[in-house]
Order: C-alpha cells, then sequence, then structure tokens
C-alpha cells in the first residue's frame, strides 16, 4: 500500500514538476515557468551576496581539483579575497538597487531589505579582512589549503543567510551553516591539543544551543501557527494571547540559542576556551562573524517577529546585558593569556549590542548595526597583531609576549593601541561612538541604570586595555632595568632573556636554570630557548595592508558620520 | 514517537474509530516500547542498535496509522535502512561489539534522577495533552489532508515555498565534506618540526 501511493506521489510529482527541475550547477533552482502549481520564481537579486560566497567556496574548491596540490601556494587567499570582494560590490549595488522599501522574497523565505543588505556588506568585508590575515598564518604553521577558505567563505554564506533570513526556518538553517564551518574551523590547527579541544567543545555546546534553538522554533510555531516573522508579527498583532505560556517558552528558548552564538553571559562558557585554542586569525574572524549574525538573527526576532512583545523580552535583555559587560569585563582582568583575556573582552563587547537591542527603537538598531560593523574591523585586526607576535606554534599568547612591542615593531604596536582604544571606548576611535550611541539610545528610553551600569563596565574594562597598552609602551623599561648590569652584549639579547623569564614563568626551574645563559652568550641563547619572538616579527604585506584597513576605518568612523547614516539607514526592517 | 503516542492520547477519534485501527496501534506501540526497551536493557551494542530497528518499524507503523505513508516509507528507508546500518558500522569498526562491563557509575545518583526526570517528563506530557486553553495560532494540527496525496503536498512545499531552504542544506553538506577531509587528514609536520633527513624525504615524496 505505501509503495503504490508513494510511486503514484512520484510520478504525479515529475509529471507536474517536468518543466521545473532541470539540472542546477548552482544552490537555486531556475525559474519555474511551466503552467501548472509549482510556479517558483526566484529573486536572485535579493540573494547576490550569499550567491557570490556559496559560488566563490564552490569554485575554490573546483579550483584546487584541477590544480596540482602545491602549484600556486598563494593563490586561494587571492581567490577567497576577489570572492569576498566581489560579495562586497554585490552588497553596494544591493544597496541602491532595493532603496527604502523591502520585499520578502523567494516564498516568502527571504527578506530583500536594507537590514539584509547592511549584514551582506559587513559579512563581505569580514570575509575579505580575514581571507588576507588567515594566509600569512597558514603557511606559517604549515596548513595552507584551499579547505580553510572555502570555509571561510561558507561561514559566511550562513551568516548573510541568517541576516536575510525572513523565518525561523531560514534563520536555523543560517545558523547551523556558520556554526558547522566555524566549528571546523575552531579545530583546523591539527598538531595543537587545544585547537582540537576548542573545536569539540564549541562542536559539543554549539549543536546543544541549536537544538535548544529549534525547541524555540517548535514552540513559538505551535503559539503562533507560523515561522515566518511576519506572518508571527501579524498574528501578535491581530490577538493577544491570554495563556502565552507557550510562546513565553519559545522566546525564552529562542533567546538562549541566539545568546550563545554571541557569547552572553550566562551561555559564554564555551568562549573562553574556543577563543584561546582556535586558530589566531580565525578566531577573530568567528568573532566577528558569529557576533554579526547572531545579532542579526536576534534583531530580526526580537524588534521584528516579536515587536509586540517588548514588554516580555526586554526585561530579560536587560539582565542578560548587565552580567554580560560585567562579567566580561571583570573576568578579562584576571586573565593572563592575551588570546583569553580577548575572548572575555568580546563577551563585554556583546553587552554593549544587547544595550543596544534591549532599546528596542531604531535608534538601539541603529547603534547595534554600527557596533557590530565597526567591531569587525577592531577584533579581526586585535587578533591580526596576536597572530603576529605569538611566534610559530601559537607558542606566545600570554601578557609577556606583548611587551616591549613598541620598541620592536613601533607601527604593529601603534595598530594594537588604535585597537584597544577603540575597544576601551576613547573618543576619535569608532568604539567611542558605537558605545555613545547605544547609550545614548538607552537613555532615550529612559533605561538609565542600564546607561550607568554600561559605562561603569567600560571604566572597568579600560583598566586592562591600558594595562596591555602599557605593557607594549613601557615595558621596555622594566625589561631595562635590571638588565644592565648582567648583560654587556646588547638589547636583542637582553630583551631575549626577559622575554624567556616571562615565558617560562610558570615553571620556576627552568627559568632559574636558563636565566644567567643570555648574560654568557646571546647566541647561544637563541639556539637553546623557544626563540624569542622579537627578531621574528615579521610583517607579511597582507597583513599590514589589512590592518592599515582597519586602522585607518577605526579611526575614520570615530570621527565622521557616513557611517552611522548607513547603520540608521539600515534599520528598515521589514 | 511521542507524536504518535500523544496523538493517541489526545484521542484523536477520527483515525482510530475501527477496531483494525486500535489494533495497528497496539502492535505498533508494542514493538515501539519493546525495542526501546531493548535498547537500554541490552548489554550487547549490536543488540541494541537491533533493537532500535524494532523501534523504528513501529513507529513507521504508527505512521501509517496516522496516513502518513511517506513518512512511513521515510521512516523505514532512511533511519531503518541507513542510520542504524551506520550505528554497525561504527560499532564493528570500533570494536566495541562485546559485552560491556558492568563498570561502577561515575555518579551515583545518575539512574535514579534518569528514572525520576523521564516520570516527570512523561507527567508533563499527560498533563499537557488535558490542558486545553493554551493559545495557539496552529491553524491544523489534526485532520486529514485536503485535496492531494501526502507525497504530492510535500513535494510542492518543497519546490515552491520552502525550495531555498531545501537547496541551502547543500552547503551543509559541502561543509560535511570538506570538515571530513580537514579533520581526517593525517597530521603532517611542518619542515620545521623535521630532520633534515625527513625534510628531504618530504621534498622527494
Amino acid at each position: 500500500m505505501i509503495q503504490s501511493v508513494l510511486f503514484a506521489g512520484v510520478g504525479h510529482l515529475a509529471q507536474s514538476g517536468s518543466g521545473c527541475l532541470g539540472p542546477n550547477g548552482t544552490s537555486i533552482t531556475g525559474l519555474c515557468t511551466s503552467d501548472n502549481s509549482l510556479h517558483m520564481p526566484v529573486a536572485y537579486r535579493s540573494i547576490l551576496p550569499m550567491l557570490v560566497l556559496f559560488i566563490g567556496a564552490l569554485v575554490l574548491l573546483l579550483v584546487s581539483a584541477l590544480l596540482s596540490k602545491r602549484s600556486r601556494p598563494g593563490l586561494y587567499p587571492v581567490l577567497s579575497t576577489a570572492v569576498g570582494l566581489a560579495a562586497l560590490v554585490a552588497s553596494v549595488w544591493e544597496w541602491y538597487d532595493v532603496g527604502n522599501r523591502g520585499v520578502s522574497t523567494i516564498g516568502g523565505q527571504i527578506f530583500y531589505d536594507r537590514f539584509s543588505v547592511f549584514f551582506g556588506v559587513v559579512v563581505s568585508v569580514t570575509v575579505v579582512l580575514a581571507s588576507l590575515v588567515s594566509d600569512s598564518y597558514l603557511r606559517r604553521e604549515g596548513l595552507d589549503g584551499v579547505e580553510a577558505y572555502a570555509l571561510i567563505l561558507l561561514a559566511g554564506t550562513g551568516a548573510v543567510l541568517m541576516a536575510e533570513a525572513a523565518g525561523l526556518i531560514m534563520l536555523f538553517l543560517g545558523l547551523e551553516i556558520m556554526s558547522i564551518a566555524l566549528y571546523v574551523m575552531a579545530a583546523y590547527h591539527r598538531r595543537r591539543t587545544e585547537s582540537g579541544e576548542a573545536g569539540f567543545k564549541y562542536f559539543i555546546l554549539g549543536s546543544f544551543s541549536s537544538a535548544i534553538f529549534l525547541y524555540g522554533v517548535a514552540l513559538t510555531y505551535g503559539a503562533t501557527g507560523s515561522t515566518r516573522f511576519q506572518d508571527i508579527a501579524g498574528y501578535l498583532a491581530r490577538n493577544t494571547l491570554v495563556h502565552d505560556g507557550v510562546l513565553l517558552a519559545g522566546m525564552a528558548l529562542l533567546i538562549v540559542g541566539l545568546g550563545f552564538k554571541v557569547a552572553a553571559v550566562p551561555f559564554h562558557f564555551w568562549t573562553p576556551d574556543v577563543y584561546q585554542g582556535s586558530p589566531t586569525p580565525f578566531t577573530g574572524y568567528m568573532a566577528a562573524l558569529a557576533k554579526a549574525a547572531g545579532f542579526a538573527g536576534l534583531l530580526r526576532t526580537l524588534t521584528g517577529a516579536l515587536s509586540s512583545q517588548q514588554a516580555n523580552w526586554r526585561p530579560v535583555i536587560w539582565l542578560i546585558a548587565v552580567l554580560t559587560l560585567l562579567i566580561g569585563s571583570v573576568m578579562a582582568i584576571a586573565q593572563r593569556d592575551l588570546k583569553r583575556m580577548m575572548a572575555y573582552s568580546s563577551i563585554s563587547q556583546a553587552g554593549y549590542v544587547l544595550v543596544g537591542l534591549q532599546a528596542g527603537s531604531a535608534a538601539g538598531t541603529a547603534g547595534s548595526l554600527f557596533y557590530l560593523f565597526t567591531y569587525a574591523f577592531v577584533i579581526v585586526g586585535t587578533f591580526a597583531v596576536l597572530g603576529l607576535i605569538q611566534g610559530p606554534g601559537e607558542a606566545r599568547n600570554d601578557l609577556g609576549a606583548i611587551r616591549g612591542l613598541a620598541r620592536r615593531r613601533p607601527g604593529l604596536a601603534m595598530a594594537m593601541l588604535v585597537f584597544l582604544l577603540a575597544q576601551a571606548g576613547v573618543p576619535l576611535t569608532s568604539g567611542f561612538l558605537a558605545k555613545f550611541y547605544v547609550i545614548e539610545a538607552s537613555v532615550q528610553r529612559g533605561q538609565y541604570p542600564l546607561a550607568i551600569i554600561a559605562m561603569l563596565a567600560a571604566a572597568i574594562a579600560a583598566f586592562f586595555y591600558l594595562r596591555i597598552a602599557l605593557l607594549m609602551y613601557a615595558g621596555e623599561g622594566e625589561a631595562a632595568g635590571p638588565a644592565p648590569a648582567l648583560e654587556p652584549a646588547g638589547g636583542g639579547a637582553e630583551a631575549a632573556g626577559e622575554a624567556a623569564g616571562e615565558a617560562f614563568v610558570a615553571d620556576g626551574a627552568l627559568t632559574a636554570g636558563l636565566q644567567p645563559v643570555p648574560s654568557l652568550d646571546g647566541a647561544t641563547a637563541t639556539l637553546t630557548w623557544e626563540p624569542p619572538p622579537e627578531e621574528r616579527i615579521a610583517i607579511p604585506p597582507a597583513v599590514a595592508a589589512t590592518l592599515a584597513i582597519c586602522v585607518v576605518f577605526t579611526i575614520a568612523a570615530g570621527v565622521s558620520s557616513p557611517i552611522i547614516d548607513f547603520a540608521r539607514h539600515a534599520t528598515a526592517m521589514i | 514517537m511521542t507524536a504518535a503516542l500523544l496523538a493517541a492520547a489526545t484521542g484523536s477519534g477520527a483515525h482510530l474509530a475501527h477496531a483494525s485501527a486500535w489494533a495497528v496501534f497496539g502492535v505498533g506501540a508494542a514493538l515501539i516500547l519493546t525495542g526501546a526497551f531493548g535498547v537500554v536493557l541490552l548489554r550487547n551494542p549490536v543488540h541494541s542498535a537491533l533493537m532500535l530497528v524494532i523501534t523504528l518499524i513501529g513507529v513507521a507503523l504508527e505512521f501509517i496509522d496516522e496516513s502518513a505513508d511517506f513518512l512511513a516509507a521515510v521512516q523505514i528507508i532512511v533511519y531503518a535502512g541507513a542510520i542504524v546500518i551506520l550505528f554497525l558500522f561504527v560499532i564493528m569498526f570500533l570494536a566495541v561489539d562485546r559485552r560491556e562491563p558492568a563498570a561502577p557509575e561515575p555518579t551515583r545518583a545518575q539512574r535514579p534522577l534518569a528514572v525520576l526526570l523521564g516520570l516527570v517528563a512523561l507527567a508533563e506530557l499527560l498533563i499537557l495533552s488535558r490542558v486545553q486553553h493554551w493559545s495557539s495560532g496552529a491553524h491544523h494540527v489534526a485532520g486529514s489532508l485536503k485535496g492531494g496525496e501526502d507525497v504530492q503536498k510535500l513535494g510542492e512545499s518543497i519546490f515552491t515555498r520552502y525550495l531555498l531552504p531545501f537547496e541551502m542544506t547543500a552547503a551543509l553538506l559541502v561543509i560535511a565534506v570538506v570538515a571530513a577531509v580537514v579533520l581526517s587528514r593525517r597530521h603532517g609536520r611542518v619542515a620545521a618540526e623535521m630532520s633534515p633527513a625527513e625534510q628531504e624525504e618530504a621534498t622527494l615524496r
């Protein structure tokens, strides 16, 4: 009986759909022009950046299959950057194409509005920056290959899809595409145990949070009868739910699922380990991308579909924002590992975006968008610098690694200083304006306590940002203090001893055993030890260019207004 | 499985009107429970995996009882046919197909806690199935399809409204392939970590 039904059904489908389902090499089936019910026009222009990224990834894989293994080592980053730039061009074109109106297309699964296009721009830029900084790292670690760049592009595909999603199903799909690619990227450094551990932890906890999100989708569907944002909003606008338990539970689970992706407290426990273990440039990419896409999902869901439920979700987001701001800032102070410290710092930065979300107004959304866009440059730049100073094999991530950077590499230290000041929220950087806009939006809604807590958190956070800055600039003074008595050989070896001492600070015996060596013979020291980072910091041109872009953007966005205007226009959500 | 049980619990009477439907439901439920207990209670992992097949066939039977023929077919083909076989492959590759020694449990309270949580969840489901006044916007949660077979309906959904989600799962498959390549590749060493002889060998290779 089953079989007869099955075959009858398939036959019917094949018969009715014969004109539509041709062979398709791309991700989207072509226009269906037959005269039956399966008529499905696809507005390709609405998903152009995503298509560019996805097809770009496929082309990359194809090229790698056609070329011999080691023929063109520098080809993939160039291709990946080109794909990112193409997606950027597509996004900019879309920005003018879409205008201020937005439509929901492709079976009501995709929103084509400025909000989508804004995230198309953010993700494309992040992809370009990440492709540029990853190359030298991957080559240094002997990991270069096409897979890294394919994963970068695929994660970007998922992120754009999340921002474009017009319903919870599409949002979930985008979330999974992005997350699974990021899990693999976390575990990409196969010879480092920490990297494998990071990927594993991220995978287990991430899958758990995806399941929670999916449960939230199911309950929201149960409560409102649809997974599409417009239908949810319409249903809630027409009806007042007397017994809204199912909806509240669904909403809470959605917030948990997305809160995990943006690393909001109390769903942040994975962040320090994963950020520390992942390959450094990927960490920056992950931080920029997952936060942007996660917040795009939160904004779509909460301020879009569930805007009529503001009275219910705003207190929850208030609490999460406060916890995120304070715990992120306070925990960062206690860290001794630079990547771990930046992980907690990124948690606290997510808190400010939550402040903008909590406002639930157009100004708050604009502030959040501005924050996410500028933060992408800052965090990719920060981790690019960390990737340079940590040395081969990620040997040194401790605070000592950055000591005296200003003397060894003034340009690098200056770039890092700009990123740190931006994260601390110092005027004339993008970070100041970003924090200003979200706090202003919060004050406009009368949230004075939250605004004060946000400023307090900024003050706490300034402490550890400035501590890193001081280490970079004052570090050499400290190092020079005790050294001259022992050290006749010259500045280089003396700082080497100091740096190595820092590296082995946990291992007292080793430090004691090795400390006298540089005073005897600097050359032996370099042979015996882990090579001190100072002589090894070579700045590859691609990374230098990326850092320059990031620095210029961070300062430009901090003093001029086009970016915030961009973000304000992008709040035109359906 | 829960869906089927719930449907039965709430007594969607239209489907279970006949005695034959009851009989099918009873057989299916018995199969599901037998399989489920078998999976948990049997010591040999291979036997557990085989008991899972019985559960899945029982669920397929319940799908037929609910006129979801396509789901029933998919249940058999995909779950019983592919996924359980995959389980068996893994069990045999990892050579864990022997009786597990009854090791002491790491957390003592685990078992009673699991029983308690299971009972609470069961009670919750039963209570929820009786509570009628949850607000819901769902249009048709029960009842037969109007116009056309379920396969046709599914096909129409997938190739019209849900075309893009359906196509974008391709991205997930691509990532899965890339991930398998990345994670299962041999741990090669970089030149800096090799001895000169090894470096030479690597270049020759």
